[in-house]
C-alpha cells in the first residue's frame, strides 16, 4: 500500500467522485453475475426447472451459491426441507453485512431498510460499504446502484437467458469470469484495509475461513472467518492507521447535494 | 408451465431474508457500545478476505466435500490485489486477474 495517499477509508471522497468509482469497480461484478447467471439458468433447465421457477429461484432468494446448490440438490432429489436448511445455513453470512451495514442507514425509513435487505448480497455489501466509508455515511442511490444495477437486473436477466438459450453458452471460466468474483472480494477487502487492525482481521478471517471451510463446509469458513478475524483484530494493539471513531456524524462530504445521502440523525463511527 | 418449485424457491427466499433484515431492522442497532462498533467495522475487511480465500483455495465436488485447491486463480487474485494495492483502480485488477485466467487456461498452463 502506498504511504504518500491517505488510506481508503479515511480518506473522505465527495459523493459524485466516490459514486463514478462505485460504477467502475462495478463493471466486473455485472460480468461476473452475467456469466454466472447464464451458467445458473442453464444448470437449473438441465435440472428440470422451468423458467418461472428459475426466475423464481432468482427473484426470491437472490443468492447464488444456495441458488446452486438448490439446483445440485433438486437434481439429486433431496428433500424440500434439506434444501430450505441448507439455504439458511449457506446464507448465514448475511448477518454480518447487515449488521455492518446498520449504523449507516438507521435513521433511514423502515420500508427502505427492509427493501434493501432483499439485495443484500456479497457483491451489493462488497461494493456499498466501500463506498460509505469513502464517503463517511451512507448514500442509498450508491446502494441501489451496488445492489439492483449491478447485481439484480444482470443476475435475473442472465437468468432467464440461460434457461431459455440452453447449451449455446459458453463456460465463463473460458474468458476468466471465474476468478472476478473472488478478485472483486480481496481487491475491495484491500480498499477497506486503513490501519494494523482492519489488516489483522482480514488476514485472520482469511485463514480461519479457508481452515474451516476444508475441515468443514466453506459457508461455515466464511462465517467464522468473519466471526474471528474481527475479535483477533480488536486483540491487536493500533496501529498509526487505525481510527476506530473515524466518522463524525452530520459531516457531508463535499460537493454532496442528494437528498438521497443520509444526512441527519446518529451515524456510528464505523 | 410447471410452477412446483416456485414454492421453493419462497422458502428459500423466507430463510434468507432474516439474515439479511434484521440487523438492518432491529432497533438500536446505531446505539451499540463503542467495542461492538469496533467489531462491526472490522467485519467488511474480515468477511470480504474470507470470501476471496475460501472461494481460491477451497474447491468443492459434486457432493459438496471440500478439498484444497491450487491453481492460477491465485496468481490472478494476487495480481488483482496488488494492483488495487497500488491504487490502480479495481476495474484495472480484475480485468489483469481475468485476463491471466483466462490466457493460462488457453495456453494450457492451468
Amino acid at each position: 500500500m502506498r504511504k504518500d495517499l491517505p488510506p481508503l477509508s479515511s480518506a473522505r471522497i465527495d459523493v459524485a467522485a466516490s459514486r463514478r468509482r462505485l460504477v467502475l469497480d462495478g463493471l466486473g461484478i455485472i460480468a461476473t453475475a452475467v456469466g454466472f447467471g447464464l451458467v445458473y439458468g442453464l444448470a437449473a433447465r438441465a435440472a428440470g426447472f422451468s423458467p418461472i421457477e428459475a426466475s423464481a429461484m432468482s427473484i426470491f432468494v437472490f443468492a447464488g451459491a444456495a441458488q446452486f446448490a438448490a439446483v445440485g440438490y433438486v437434481l439429486g432429489g433431496f428433500s424440500w426441507l434439506g434444501v430450505v436448511l441448507l439455504t439458511a445455513f449457506l446464507n448465514a453470512r448475511h448477518l454480518l453485512y447487515g449488521a455492518a451495514l446498520a449504523p449507516y442507514v438507521a435513521d433511514r425509513p423502515r420500508p427502505v431498510r427492509a427493501l434493501m435487505a432483499h439485495v443484500l448480497t456479497d457483491e451489493s455489501f462488497a461494493l456499498s460499504i466501500a463506498h460509505f466509508r469513502r464517503v463517511g455515511r451512507a448514500d442509498l442511490r450508491g446502494y441501489w446502484w451496488a445492489a439492483i444495477v449491478t447485481v439484480f437486473i444482470p443476475w435475473n436477466l442472465a437468468t432467464i437467458v440461460g434457461v431459455e438459450v440452453g447449451g449455446r453458452i459458453p463456460d465463463p471460466s473460458r474468458f476468466g469470469l471465474d476468478v472476478i468474483f473472488p478478485a472483486a472480494m480481496a481487491g475491495l477487502a484491500v480498499g477497506l484495509i486503513a490501519g494494523r487492525r482492519e489488516l489483522v482481521a482480514a488476514m485472520v478471517g482469511a485463514v480461519v475461513g479457508v481452515g474451516v471451510g476444508l475441515a468443514w463446509d466453506p459457508a461455515a469458513g466464511i462465517m467464522a472467518g468473519g466471526l474471528i478475524g474481527p475479535v483477533v483484530g480488536m486483540l491487536t494493539p493500533p496501529g498509526p492507521g487505525d481510527r476506530p471513531h473515524e466518522l463524525a456524524p452530520g459531516s457531508v462530504a463535499a460537493g454532496d447535494a442528494s437528498e438521497d445521502v443520509a444526512g441527519s440523525g446518529p451515524v456510528a463511527p464505523l | 408451465m410447471k410452477t412446483d418449485l416456485v414454492w421453493l424457491a419462497l422458502l428459500m427466499g423466507a430463510v434468507t431474508y432474516p439474515w439479511r433484515a434484521v440487523p438492518l431492522l432491529a432497533p438500536g442497532m446505531h446505539r451499540l457500545p463503542a467495542r461492538v462498533q469496533e467489531y462491526i467495522r472490522l467485519v467488511g475487511p474480515a468477511v470480504l478476505a474470507t470470501l476471496a480465500a475460501v472461494n481460491v483455495v477451497v474447491a468443492l465436488d459434486a457432493q459438496r466435500h471440500p478439498s484444497f485447491h491450487l491453481g492460477i486463480e491465485w496468481l490472478a487474485v494476487g495480481a488483482c490485489v496488488a494492483i488495487v494495492g497500488l491504487r490502480r483502480g479495481l476495474l484495472v485488477g480484475l480485468v489483469v486477474a481475468a485476463a491471466i485466467a483466462a490466457g493460462a487456461r488457453a495456453a494450457g498452463l492451468a
